[in-house]
């Protein structure tokens, strides 16, 4: 069970929170431009890395704010927690 | 099968005169050669059988089976070992009926006894939206030619006494199918045996050989790097669920997949109690007996994405909640060991078969929960795939050009386990 | 009732003036209070107390912990069953019933023993070998299997007691209540951090209870003690017993069973166990070890037992567990032990040590004691079938790998085993540490940590008790100094106590005495050495692969007393070291935790929580049959008495369609919308347009998925300039509110728009039929109903019966209607006053069933009804709704080329020759026999009261082209074949006349 830090509420039980999915996959600003891959691209296509992948979390049993966090794959440790909009760190996959 | 390494009752009682000391090793451990006419990367169920099958359906022979640690570690020997052929969409049912077809005859096939126990499996509804959603499947399932029938209250109860019935209960069961063909068989028998049978045909299994690239020249496969050398290869298969989307990477492309933990869990072994294989979508649980006598169950996959091989507690507390609720009197029954698999989850729960955009370089990933009972039907239109390079018809709705098209073959729901 | 006639009559830690009874296997037998149920038949001199798992042989108590192997009972019977527990384990109460497991008729008379006498024919996976002739027998052979497998057997009545779970934070949590725990608990506890000690045992104390040893001028155990009152007299310090931690997750998140009151006969109706869900911020594993065995021929008689469990049975439980006693093992412990035995009058005919030269303090003992010690020498094999009758011992070589010169026979009736410890390192590996091997202690040792975890004690490697008590004061120190709390003052003396013990040397396998004994490695699992050997000789030399293919390791004692031998035997064979080799994956739970105190109150009614409406009490006394929607419970339809649900339907839709009916629509998503950008917002995330909505109008409106695929709908109401109220499904609005969300905060925050989930709060009545208006307008103030002031899709506040409401005027049903919503407190004031007032207009409830038929009449969709996720806009027909002009979620996917093609399935109405069952497949082409081609299916399908007959509802391919057309439905449960002719889905008044009434 994963200690996830809400950064409006603190840390809290990942039983309270929501998990998103992959960070900063934005959302085409005209679609109608993309070809069927490129769209399916954008709605499917996934890093899923193994290591340090960047997520979506939401409080939803507690202030129901969306957050990004930055987690491990495999050791399952949180790096970073940081605002929906904030860009990912360079490092970062 | 070479005559001494054949197995049966005699075998078994000539070899017990010489105190078993005369077996031979069920596979060989060659060292790699330079280059095989094909390379099957992952050594777990499916991989074996496309390696298999290659050799004995299509005369390939010359191929490498790659696998980073042992075989038949991974999903293939961590699931909870149900076997059934109930889905609902005609792609589906194809695919695995042919692998539960496949199934039945395995154990003489390969000479080697997998252990399939075609008990019986019930899957119950607990509301009027289940109902229809069962009744939807059952009919579906018998116009294609498969088993499958609808249970009164009475069978259910004849079938299952342990069963709570209670109209009382929370989410009372109000009615349910059976596919009288499901059941299970023994997991890391489908691995040893399918690789003893590849081997037997001249597939050269490697184990303890990690994958470390691809070489790709002109958008065609040339073989593959590995902690033992570059091994050459025209045609590539890779079959490594759970780490599908980092060996695509490799190739240099993405796929429409998220590795999450599944987990699974048995009670210590009791006298047979239960002799059927049970799920319940409603409830999230899915639970069988094994032949040692432990209850053996599973759950929906946890929601983050893992290659950690382990899962929360919380779903362990959901499934066994779950399982006391349906079966009050295992309340005292002990969980004895619990643990996880990494599955590839696509995004309409239906697997991935076929070409890539790399020429030569096949796909055989994102089965999800359905990994285990689709192995040897797998195995066989994968082998056609690399063989013909040109997708099994059964394969071919599998593509992974359906999510640019759209053709999404969504069995979310199907698999009678939320996801 | 027998004699106790192997209990001492003074010393350790049993109340002698607390007699229990209990009966075992039937037969009456007497303890004492602080016994456990395995030193209870020892001290009555039980010998056979169990079968093994495969062969059926039979086996004695083994160790004195959760390590056995061999004793496992079943205890109690009826709803107190409980199969599988280690005799070891079982705390005597007084009136306990346990009986043997996995043996027919009696354990010293077992049918299945004959399994032993063919066990040639039975080596490591012999079953992968054969039963695969004739190929359909595998059934049959398998029923026979599945029966001589399996140990207890279920209960066969639901559990009489009760579980609970408690969640704790805490600043260090120490597993283990050994030396190395209590002293990492005081030291932490005395710097005031808040401290979590969990024990496993009925006290504190550890190795200390059973192993005789001194702290200073004291024992052992009332050192122990001591430091018990010092730990409850700490404020923030709780002290656990009779508690395992079984699970170690990540970020330090431990799941822990209390056993409440098993050791009291938990009586029915009461708490019986507690799972603790541990969040600590440092934790400290002092989980002690667990000694190794040896192996040898016969190594399983009953008799043959752990040396410190022969200890254990002497200090802490004053039994004698033998009256002639050899010792066998490779270190120090073997001579300790022989002198505790002979100190409580036990013979000892000699300690066998494989060590050529067996030296120091302990040895030296023991020879002044007179007692052989047989240095250089092992245990070929034991003598004797249902009890031990002596070994037989052999010289070895001076490499130690061998024998030389003869058998020599010893008598005894008790040899006590030392092939050193395993540290109990599961937590730590569970935790994800990393394990190093130890050479010189032939032990893996606790690693690299991954969490904020340290380990003490034996657990560590350290095995002397100077060395525990030391280690584990640093690392409760360390634990709480990294929190920041601090001891006051200098940290107290450490307690003086014995020295170390000499070096052991690791014998993993030595060369059979003779061809085809069995040297059993695995005793629970009956796994030999030949085994092992065949396994590796097979090709499955892979740990893993040996533990699957010989079973080693997989029984309820997860090969605690076998795993190290049996991997020390594969590296042997291998020709590689151990850490070559590896260690299997250690998985929890650490021991077997029951089902029922993971699943703690959440079953029965509790097992989801129930939601209700306002009305919902009212439904009830009306004789409402419910439905299960998601949590809610909606009423289904009202039978009057004696009515069947036909019948019932009936009567509803009849109601509705010539008077008027009142429904219970609470359950309908409820959100408000505020905020200047809230029209775009809904632009967005509906397939329609918003611009032009009037404050005071209504709006159907159908949402999508981003895959284009319908995924909720529902009429929102234009409020206020910037409010608005969108409705959902009932099913679907949780999701439906979380993915608005969702969009707005991670993909729009520059939208000002505020999303308020208000379906708790308003309770709603939607009326319809005919008479609606009439019976509306006698309760409704202040708001003229009258048709031209009051058009369809508007929405009105006013009063209703006095109440606060909003009025729409919506319909889901055809007719003319109107849905009322007031507070929740309200609903059923509101509720009532219709009742009262609808007694003039025959006013009839009515359940969601007959709502579905009204809607399928007229053709409405009931999304995740008539849609299962893979339903576009434009296959239900509904192109009229989705805008052209504007972006909006999913639009983009409706351009693709599977979502363009023409021969989707379209939805469609159907006129089936008689009803059919929902989910029922539709062939264009009939065939006698399957398989045959499906074109679609039946999403809805009712016996229509207006219509006269059955309508159905249904996808099929290429549908509205094939208006017209007849269809075949093959029912092939029910064994008919239905005819039914392709329509339009609007079967009732298609031009809306009534609605617009």
């Amino acid at each position: 069970m994963l200690r996830i830090e809400c950064p409006h509420c603190g840390a809290r039980d990942e039983a309270e929170f929501s998990c998103g999915g992959e960070a900063h996959i934005a959302r085409p600003k005209e679609p109608d431009k993309l070809s069927d891959a490129e769209w399916a691209d954008y709605l499917y296509m996934r890093t899923n890395p193994k290591g340090i992948l960047a997520e979506r979390w939401c409080h939803t049993f507690g202030c129901r704010r969306w957050f990004n966090i930055e987690r491990d794959t495999v050791s399952h440790e949180i790096l970073r927690v940081y605002a929906m909009g904030e860009p990912r760190r360079e490092s970062g996959t | 099968m070479k005559k001494n390494k054949r197995y049966s009752i005699f075998s078994l009682a000539r070899n017990a005169r010489n105190y078993h000391e005369n077996w031979a090793a069920a596979w060989r451990s060659p060292e790699p050669k330079p280059s095989y006419d094909a390379i099957i990367v992952g050594g777990g169920g499916h991989g074996l059988a496309t390696a298999y099958y290659l050799a004995k359906q299509h005369g390939i022979t010359n191929v490498a089976l790659i696998e980073k640690g042992p075989i038949g570690l991974g999903n293939t020997g961590r699931n909870t070992t149900v076997i059934r052929s109930n889905y609902l969409w005609d792609e589906s049912a194809a695919i695995y009926e042919l692998s539960l077809k496949l199934y039945e005859g395995l154990s003489q096939e390969l000479n080697y006894n997998i252990m399939l126990s075609q008990r019986g499996l019930v899957s119950l509804a607990h509301s009027q939206h289940d109902l229809r959603e069962i009744e939807r499947r059952v009919n579906a399932i018998r116009l294609n030619g498969i088993d499958s029938e609808m249970l009164s209250m009475a069978e259910l109860k004849q079938l299952i006494p342990i069963l709570n019935l209670s109209p009382n209960s929370r989410y009372p069961v109000i009615g349910a199918s059976i596919q009288r063909r499901g059941g299970t068989a023994r997991h890391d028998a489908i691995a040893w045996g399918y690789a003893r049978a590849a081997d037997d045909r001249g597939v050269d299994i490697l184990q303890h050989t990690e994958v470390t690239g691809f070489r790709i020249q002109g958008g065609r496969v040339e073989g593959v790097e590995t902690t033992r050398g570059f091994i050459a290869a025209p045609k590539v298969g890779v079959a490594v669920a759970g780490h599908s989307s980092v060996l695509a990477d490799m190739a240099g492309f993405r796929l429409p997949i998220s590795s999450h933990p599944l987990q699974a869990m048995v009670s210590e072994p009791l006298k047979p109690i239960f002799n059927t294989v049970l799920m319940s979508a409603a409830v999230h649980v899915y639970l069988s007996q094994s032949d040692r006598g432990e209850l053996v169950m599973g759950a929906g996959i946890d929601k983050f994405n893992s290659y950690a091989q382990r899962g929360s507690p919380p779903i362990l507390e959901d499934i066994l909640a779950a399982t006391v609720e349906l079966f009050p009197i295992f309340s005292r029954v002990k969980m004895m060991r619990q643990w996880g698999g990494i599955v590839d989850v696509c995004p309409d729960a239906s697997p991935i078969v076929g070409k890539t955009p790399v020429s030569g370089l096949y796909l055989n990933c994102g089965w999800g929960t359905g990994g285990f009972k689709s192995i040897p039907g797998s195995g066989f239109v994968f082998a056609h795939t690399i063989a013909q390079d040109e997708p099994h018809e059964i394969a071919a709705p599998f593509s992974l050009e359906r999510f640019s098209t759209g053709a999404l073959i969504d069995e979310h729901g199907a698999s009678g386990v939320a996801h | 009732m027998k004699r106790q006639r192997n209990r001492l009559d003074v010393g350790a830690r049993i109340d002698r003036s607390r007699r229990l009874r209990f009966h075992f296997n039937g037969k009456p037998y007497e303890g004492f209070a602080g016994d456990t149920l395995a030193s209870a038949l020892l001290a009555n001199g039980v010998r056979v107390v169990a079968r093994s798992f495969k062969y059926h042989r039979p086996r004695g108590i083994y160790s004195a912990g959760m390590e056995e192997p061999n004793a496992l009972v079943q205890l109690g019977g009826g709803a107190s069953s409980e199969p599988n527990l280690r005799a070891t384990q079982v705390e005597l109460f007084d009136g306990l019933e346990a009986a043997s497991v996995n043996c027919w008729p009696s354990v010293n008379f077992d049918i299945w023993a004959f399994n032993d006498r063919v066990s040639g024919l039975l080596p490591a996976g012999f079953y992968y070998k054969t039963f695969m002739w004739p190929k359909s027998f595998w059934h049959s052979y398998e029923k026979v299997i599945r029966k001589g497998a399996g140990l207890g057997t279920a209960p066969e009545m639901p559990d009489h007691n009760i579980y609970e779970k408690r969640h704790q934070h805490c600043d260090v949590l120490v597993v283990g209540g050994g030396p190395a725990g209590i002293s990492a608990a005081l030291a932490a506890g005395r710097s005031g951090a808040r401290v979590i000690l969990a024990d496993e045992q009925a006290e504190l104390g550890g190795a200390l209870l059973g192993n005789g040893e001194r702290i200073e001028a004291a024992s052992g155990v009332d050192w122990a003690m001591g430091a018990r009152a010092e730990l409850d007299g700490m404020d923030e310090v709780r002290v656990l017993s009779r508690t395992t931690a079984f699970g170690y997750y990540d970020h330090n998140y431990v799941l822990m069973v209390e056993r409440v009151n098993d050791h009291l006969g938990a009586p029915p109706g009461t708490l019986r166990q507690r799972l603790w869900k541990i969040r600590a911020r440092q934790v400290v594993l002092a989980t002690g070890s667990i000694e190794r065995p040896m192996v040898f021929a016969d190594n399983d008689r009953p008799g043959v037992m752990l040396a410190g469990a022969a200890r254990t049975y002497i200090n802490r439980f004053g039994v004698k567990p033998g009256n002639r006693a050899v010792l066998y093992g490779n270190n120090d412990h073997i001579h300790q032990v022989a002198l505790d035995l002979a100190d409580a009058g036990v013979r000892v005919e000699a300690v066998v040590d494989v060590r050529a030269k067996a030296v120091g303090e302990a040895v030296a003992a023991v020879r002044e004691r007179g007692i052989e010690v047989m240095a250089g020498h092992a245990v070929g094999g034991a003598l004797g079938k249902k009890r031990l009758r002596g070994v037989e011992v052999l010289a070895l070589n001076e490499k130690g790998d061998g024998f030389a010169g003869d058998i020599r026979r010893l008598r005894c009736d008790l040899l006590c085993l030392s092939g050193g410890w395993t540290p109990t390192v599961h937590l730590f590996s569970q935790s994800g540490g990393k394990l190093d091997y130890s050479e010189n202690q032939a032990c893996f040792l606790p690693g690299e940590a991954r969490q904020a975890v340290s380990v003490a004690g034996a657990a560590n490697g350290v095995f002397a008790l100077k060395g525990c008590l030391g280690e584990g004061a640093a690392a409760g120190r360390s634990a709480a100094g990294k929190l920041g709390f601090r001891e006051v003052g200098a940290p107290e003396a450490l307690p003086v106590a014995q020295g170390e013990a000499g070096a052991l040397m690791p014998v993993w396998r030595l060369p059979p005495v003779s061809k085809g004994e069995r040297r059993f490695v695995d005793l629970h699992g009956d796994v030999t050495v030949s085994d092992i050997e065949l396994a590796a000789r097979e090709g499955y030399s892979a740990n893993e692969h040996l533990k699957r293919y010989t079973s080693t390791g997989m029984g309820p004692d997860q090969g605690r007393t076998g795993n190290m031998h049996a991997l020390g035997i594969l590296a042997d064979i291998r020709g590689e070291s151990i850490p070559a080799v590896g260690t299997t994956t250690f998985r929890p739970p650490y021991t077997p935790v029951p089902y029922g105190v993971m699943a703690g109150r959440d079953v029965g009614v509790l097992a989801d929580p129930v939601r209700m409406t306002a009305m919902h009490g009212w439904h009830e006394r009306s004789g409402a049959v419910f439905d299960d929607v998601g949590q809610w419970k909606r009423p289904w339809y009202f039978p009057r008495t004696g009515e069947g649900m036909a019948a019932a339907v009936r009567r509803e839709c009849i109601a509705a369609r010539s008077g008027v009916a009142i429904l219970d629509a609470s359950t309908l998503g409820k959100i408000d919308i505020q905020g200047p950008d809230a029209a775009k917002f809904l632009n967005r995330v509906y397939t329609n347009s918003w611009n032009k909505l009037a404050v005071g109008r209504c709006r159907y409106g159908l949402m999508l998925g981003e895959d284009g695929m319908v995924m909720d709908d529902g009429v929102t109401s234009r409020l206020a300039e910037n409010h608005y109220f969108m409705t959902t499904t009932s099913g679907g609005a949780a999701r439906v509110m979380a993915w608005l969300e969702d969009w707005l905060q991670c993909e729009w925050p520059e939208l000002k728009v505020y999303l308020t989930s208000v379906t708790e709060q308003w309770a709603t009545l939607s009326i319809s039929g005919p008479n609606a208006r009439r019976l509306l307008s006698e309760l409704a103030e202040g708001v003229d109903l009258e048709a031209d002031a009051f058009p369809h899709m508007v929405v009105r506040s006013g009063k209703v019966a006095g109440i606060e409401a909003r009025i729409s005027r919506v319909s889901f049903t055809g007719e003319l209607g109107y849905e009322v919503s007031v507070a929740t407190s309200y609903g059923l004031a509101l509720w009532q006053a219709f009742q009262r007032v609808g007694e003039n207009y025959d006013l009839t409830p009515i359940g969601t069933e007959a709502l579905h038929v009204l809607r399928a009449e007229k053709g409405y969709i009931a999304v995740g009804h008539d849609t299962d996720g893979s339903v576009t806009p434009g296959d239900l027909g509904m192109d009229w709704i989705v805008s052209k002009k504007k972006d909006f979620i999913g639009r983009r996917s409706l351009a693709r080329a599977d979502t363009m093609r023409t021969d989707r399935k379209h939805f469609v109405g159907l006129l089936p020759e008689t009803r059919v069952p929902e989910g029922a497949q539709i062939v264009a082409e009939y065939k006698r026999r399957p398989p045959m081609k499906m074109i679609g299916h039946v999403t809805s399908c009712y016996d229509s009261a207006a219509l006269g007959r059955p309508i159905a509802l249904a996808l099929i391919a290429g549908g509205r082209e094939r208006i017209g057309e007849t269809v075949t439905i093959p029912l092939t449960l029910q064994g008919r074949v239905v005819k039914a002719e392709i329509t339009s889905p609007v079967f009732y008044d298609p031009k809306g006349e009534r609605l617009n009434g």
